[in-house]
């Protein structure tokens, strides 16, 4: 009953800051209600029994890739940027398509949905102690993927401080 | 016991949001953060998975979700920098240099 309950709090919480976000005028606010939406779904990690993740996700998603956005926001002159039209001139268009991707997910979901009541008690295999499970799967099985991710961040930061020189 | 349709219903309503972001507003940043609500939603899809089958394996591929969006977004923003330095623009309307 609980849980139910708090999976609507972060549910609607999470909804709400996406719509705001796309919806906002101000830059800043989008990113404010993104960090918003951002952090309900770090409480949704927590009622999936995934500690670990949501640690994760507040400090690496919030506190770095949104910190980042905001630096960006505030390095960029935003002033003119308020009196523009928001949305793109195929607005109508795509939106319509969109919604008709989403009600042929929402379709293949509820087919589906009769499979879900397979493995719902599955969940007693994650133990309390996520983090060592976690750890013991990234470096054991997927040490490879691991050490290319790595790699992976190593050229994002060269990319990013090369592109942001003013002569290369 | 919330049922795992439940929590793709949220994934799904998220994703849509996020989608509905990329292809109709201008501004670039507010583009990437759509992206950034994108792989959020999918993050919780794969999470609930994990929950759903009692295998960590969802989790691990979601860290490694987070990580490549640290990565594209730090590259992103690079070249919406780059851009607007030389352009003195932000929406994507107006970058149509390598239009016919």
């Amino acid at each position: 009953m609980l849980d139910l309950g708090l999976f609507y709090f972060f549910g609607a919480l999470a909804v709400v800051g996406a719509v705001l976000t796309v919806l906002a005028r101000n830059v800043v606010h989008s990113a404010v209600y993104l960090i918003t939406s951002l952090l309900a779904t770090a409480g949704i990690f927590l009622l999936l029994k995934a500690q670990f993740l949501f640690a994760v996700q507040i400090i690496l998603y919030v506190g770095g890739i949104m910190v980042l956005f905001i630096f960006v926001i505030m390095l960029v002159n935003l002033e003119v940027a308020l009196h523009q039209l928001r949305f793109n001139r195929q607005k109508w268009v795509a939106g319509l398509l969109v919604l008709a991707l989403a009600v042929q997910l929402g379709i293949a979901i509820s087919g589906g949905s009769d499979t879900f009541g397979l493995g719902m008690n599955s969940s007693g295999r994650l133990s309390p102690e996520n983090t060592e499970q976690v750890g013991q799967r990234l470096f054991g099985q997927y040490m490879v993927p691991f050490e290319v991710a790595s790699i992976l961040l190593l050229v994002a930061m060269i990319g990013a401080v090369v592109m942001g020189k003013k002569r290369i | 016991m919330i049922p795992t349709s439940h929590y793709l219903f949220l994934s799904l309503a998220l994703f849509t949001i996020g989608v509905i972001g990329v292809v109709t507003r201008r501004n670039v940043i507010i583009i990437l953060m759509s992206i950034e609500l994108i792989l959020n939603a999918v993050n919780i899809n794969l999470v609930a998975f994990a929950h759903h089958w009692g295998n960590v394996d969802g989790q691990v591929f979601a860290i490694f979700v987070i990580t490549d969006a640290a990565a594209e977004a730090a590259v992103g923003l690079g070249i919406i920098i780059a851009f607007f330095r030389n352009r003195e623009t932000l929406l994507a309307d107006e970058m149509d240099l390598l239009k016919w």
